[in-house]
Order: structure tokens, then sequence, then C-alpha cells
């Protein structure tokens, strides 16, 4: 309000100026995608709860792709949710990666669904504790997720409660430590 | 009353018919398989942490070992995040080559799919016509760029390689003389008997159940979806040739069969326009800079290799070293469903099963 009566009140010529100058500095156009992040939001904040998302963002490098961070507590009824919701059906889960920021872990799930004509994917990231790594499993919602989930707690030692065989499934069984820590080291004295 | 035993059988890791070294310890009841449990991890050589500590450039010979019989296509899927990262636009004449040689590495990977599928279930002379024909299209890859099998010919930005005088003409002499095999092929294998015997009906399981298991590819498609990332998700020049995506809906192995074999010939079709419009010259270089240091972000970029969905999904700190590569391998994720279709199975079908999935173990184990 004050800004618009600074302008009124100044030279015509002059405010036309500035309100230019404002116009170069504000244009930030709004991703085509963001009305897909909003609506997925506010699925996700009515239906499991107000503070399930943690945040919410269009990665620009990657063609736009609608992120979201959910709180690792809702995990599981949120994938339950995206999975079963009439306008999402997020029935294909296409990829998922473990990250470890050295201050914390990550998981990201890369969705898609198959059975709708409008193929958009999305991402999902989950943040894990770096002392005590634990993310709810969702195999029981995405078949796929069983060995990607199994690779993760192998190489990055990411803990997913409630999976039905979480074992070691690239190295041995006896190795120890998880070699895709940034922490990491060899303890094969011949390596 | 006929009691039979339980017997715990293993199978592998060296064992012809699992195509590498693939463990699988299945139990039987007589004939049948009751539990099927696979053991993975013999080629796990650690790509995605040896590649923290080397260039994007430096990366990508380590993805030609990964899918050792698609290794063109590997080339790409990295090449083209690095790409999607620093939004580069890549030069006419090299995308066109990268598609010419992704298609040719489709029709040879499928080649030796059908050749060594063909052997794995008992048909012995199939193998030899195929790897005939793959050697022009190896000794073709070799005229560009020096090796048969580990390529290492994309770089992030363009090719290494221009084309020598007259490839492009070998490419388009291939297509008419591919398109005769097939028809061979055709007669020599696809109605015979004793092979529908071995696959139809072998295998089975609906869209759905693909769908949950996030298979991607051949095993996708041949249960009615039509999913293919060139046409649903176009990268590199795709969406400017025609080109079908073969479905079959049956979703057994003779439905795989078919549907692999149809792409052979799409992909001859894809060629084949391309081959006409190529560019007579051109950069095949993009302009990058000399060290690669892709903006802070991540990206996650998919294409289709000739297993399904390959992805890589970079982590870029603004360092010329990926803070984290993660490759989505279709082989790996494919594997996942063998345990469930083998259940209920005879002992023979495993063969016919596995094969039917088309894994590399060397994208298995990463």
């Amino acid at each position: 309000m004050s800004d618009q009566k600074h302008v009124t009140e100044m030279d015509p010529k002059e405010a036309k100026k500035e309100i230019e100058e404002n116009e170069v500095v504000e244009i930030v156009e709004p991703s085509p995608n963001q009305a897909k992040l909003d609506r997925l939001v506010d699925l996700v904040k009515s239906n499991i709860a107000e503070d399930a998302v943690e945040e919410a963002y269009i990665n620009e490098l990657d063609r736009d792709l609608p992120s979201i961070v959910i709180r690792s507590p809702y995990w599981l009824k949120t994938a339950m949710m995206l999975k079963e919701s009439e306008t999402l059906k997020l029935n294909y889960l296409r990829n998922v990666s473990g990250i470890d920021y050295e201050t914390y872990f990550e998981v990201v799930y890369y969705l898609l669904s198959m059975s709708t004509d409008n193929q958009q994917d999305i991402c999902i990231k989950i943040k894990a504790d770096r002392e005590d790594p634990s993310i709810p499993s969702v195999t029981s919602v995405w078949n796929t997720a069983n060995w990607n989930e199994r690779e993760i707690y192998d190489l990055l030692g990411i803990q997913f409660p409630g999976h039905p065989n979480l074992k070691r499934i690239m190295m041995p069984e006896d190795w120890e430590g998880h070699p895709l820590r940034k922490d990491y080291e060899p303890i094969d004295p011949e390596v | 009353m006929i009691r039979t035993e339980e017997l715990l059988l293993n199978v592998g890791p060296q064992h012809p018919s699992t195509h590498g070294v693939f463990r699988i310890i299945v139990k039987l009841d007589g004939e049948v398989i009751t539990e099927a449990t696979p053991v993975i991890g013999y080629l796990h050589r650690g790509t995605e942490k040896l590649a923290e500590n080397l260039t994007y450039t430096q990366v990508i010979p380590y993805t030609d070992r990964m899918d050792y019989v698609s290794a063109m296509t590997n080339n790409y899927v990295l090449c083209h995040a690095v790409e999607t990262l620093m939004d580069l636009e890549i030069p006419e004449r090299a995308e066109f080559l990268r598609l010419i040689v992704m298609e040719l590495q489709r029709i040879a990977s499928h080649l030796v799919w059908w050749g060594t599928y063909l052997l794995d279930i008992g048909a012995m002379s199939p193998f030899l016509y195929a790897f005939r024909e793959r050697e022009m299209i190896i000794n073709m890859f070799n005229e560009l760029c020096g090796a048969r099998l580990t390529y290492f010919y994309m770089r992030v930005g363009g090719v290494k390689w221009d084309a020598p005088e007259g490839w492009i003409d070998k490419v388009r002499d291939f297509i008419p003389y591919m398109r005769d095999k097939l028809d061979e092929y055709e007669q020599l294998v696809s109605g015979n008997e004793i092979f529908l015997a071995r696959v139809k009906g072998v295998g089975k399981y609906d869209a759905q159940t693909a769908i949950d298991y996030g298979l991607s590819g051949a095993n996708l498609r041949s249960t009615g979806v039509k999913f293919d990332l060139r046409k649903n998700q176009p990268y590199s020049i795709y969406d400017r040739f025609e080109f079908d995506v073969p479905v079959q809906t049956e979703g057994d192995c003779y439905a795989r069969y078919l549907v692999r074999f149809e792409e052979i010939k799409q992909s001859l079709r894809i060629l084949e326009q391309a081959v006409e419009q190529f560019p007579e010259d051109g950069k095949i270089m993009a302009k990058v800079p000399r060290v690669i240091r892709p903006p802070e972000g991540e990206v996650y970029t998919r294409i289709e290799s000739p297993r399904g969905e390959i992805g890589c999904h970079i982590v870029s700190k603004k360092k010329p070293q990926p803070y984290r590569l993660k490759f989505r391998r279709p082989s790996f994720v494919n594997l996942q469903i063998l345990p469930k279709l083998l259940v209920g199975e005879t002992m023979t079908n495993l063969v016919t099963i596995l094969g039917g999935i088309d894994i590399v173990l060397g994208e298995v184990d990463g």
C-alpha cells in the first residue's frame, strides 16, 4: 500500500521509470508445472497432514519437474494415497536413489502414472538422520521398491522398517560398512 | 502313496543359461519349483562409487561396461543427463549420428537376445545366424570408433568421431539386407511348433503386475501397456521420425519374443528415415568447456534402452566430478519379478523365463 502511495505522489514520468525498473527485476515466469505442484501439495496436505510437506519446489534444471519433500513419518501413508488417488494414480515407481549429503541422507523417488494419459512424472524426497537413518518401506505399495530399498540399505545403510527382506544385495553378507557413504573407508588392506 | 522329497538346487553363478554370473537357489518338488531366491552382486564393481572420483567424461567408459551388449545407449544416457543439466544445444549432425548408432545398437542387442534365447531353449543354429548379422553392425561401429563392444563413442556435447567416408552408405545398405534376413528368421523360428510349445503361455503376467514391479521395455509392452520413452517422453530427435510401438497383450514369453522381433523392424524404419535426412556436413561437438562443471542441482534423465528404461540421476555440486551418480538399470529392476514367475513352473521353464526377461548381468550388478 505504502509503495503505491509513494508512486502517485511522484512525478508521473519518474514513476513510470521506477515501475519499469521494478518489472525488470521481478520478471519471474511461473513454471508451467507450478499448478501441478500446488495441486499435489494441496492433496497431500488435505489428505495426510498439514505438516507432511516439508518443502515443495520446481526443479527447473530437470524439465520443470515438480518435487516435494515429505516428512518421513508420513511417507507410507502418502505413498498409499498417491497410488490410490483418482486424479494422480501414481502407480509406476521408476527410480529410487539414495544420496548421502554428509549431514543427512536423502532418498529420492521418481513416480509416474501409467493409467492416465497425462504422464507427468513427479519427484518425492524423504530425508533421514545421519546417525540412525530410517525411512518407512514402501514395498507394500510398489513391489519394485523391494530390491531398490535393499540396494540403498546395502550401499548407504539406511533402514527401511516394514521391508519384507532387508538384506544386503550387492555386497557379501558379512561386509562391513556401507560403501556409498561419503565417510566410508575400505577395511580390506589389500585393496 | 508317492511322495517326493523337497530338493534344494543351486543354479549358477557359472552356468551358460544365466547369461553371466547370476545365481538362483530353487526349491524343487519333483520337477516343480516351489520357491526361488535369486542371488546377485557377483559383478558388482561399484560404478556409482568410482564415479564420485572421476570427471564426467571419465565415467562414460564405465557405462560401456554396465550393459556391455548395448553400450551406445548407456553412453547416451549419461551424456544426455549432463547436457540437460548444462542446457547444451547439440549439433544436428551429432544428434543424427547418436540416433543412428543407438538404433543400430538396439538391433544388435535384440539379435544377441534372439540368438541366445533360442540357444537357451534348444535351437542351436539361430545363434549363428544372429551373430552373423550382428557382426556387420559391430564392424560398422568398429569403423566408426575403433572398438567392437566398449565404444566410448559419445561425449558430453556430441560424439567423438565423425562418420568416415561411405559409412552412412553402409548403414543404408544394411537396412534392406537385415529386412531380408528377418524374413528368413521368421520362417525359421517364429512359426516353429517346438518353439511355440516352449514359449506360449509360459511366464505369464498381466499389466497390473508389470507396472507394480516397475518393468519396462518389452517386458512391459508384452502386457498391452503402450509405453515407449521414445514416443511418450521423447528425447534426442526421436519425435521427428515415424515408427510404431509394438505391443502384445498376452504377457507370456512368446509375446515378449514378438515385441522384440517387431522392434527390430521398427528400428530399421527409424534408420531408413535417419539416413535419408542425415545432414551433409556440420559440427559433431557442441561448444563445451574444457572442464565440465554442470550447475548445482540434480537431474534424472531416462531413455529407452533395448532392455527398458535406463535412467541416470546426477546430483551436481558444480564440481568436475558428480557428487552422486545413480543409474536406474533396467535389467536390475526387471529381474525382480523372476521369483514370482518361477513358482509353480517346471525346472525346464526356468531357463525360458529367465531368458525372456533379457538381462545383462553387468547391468544388474552395476
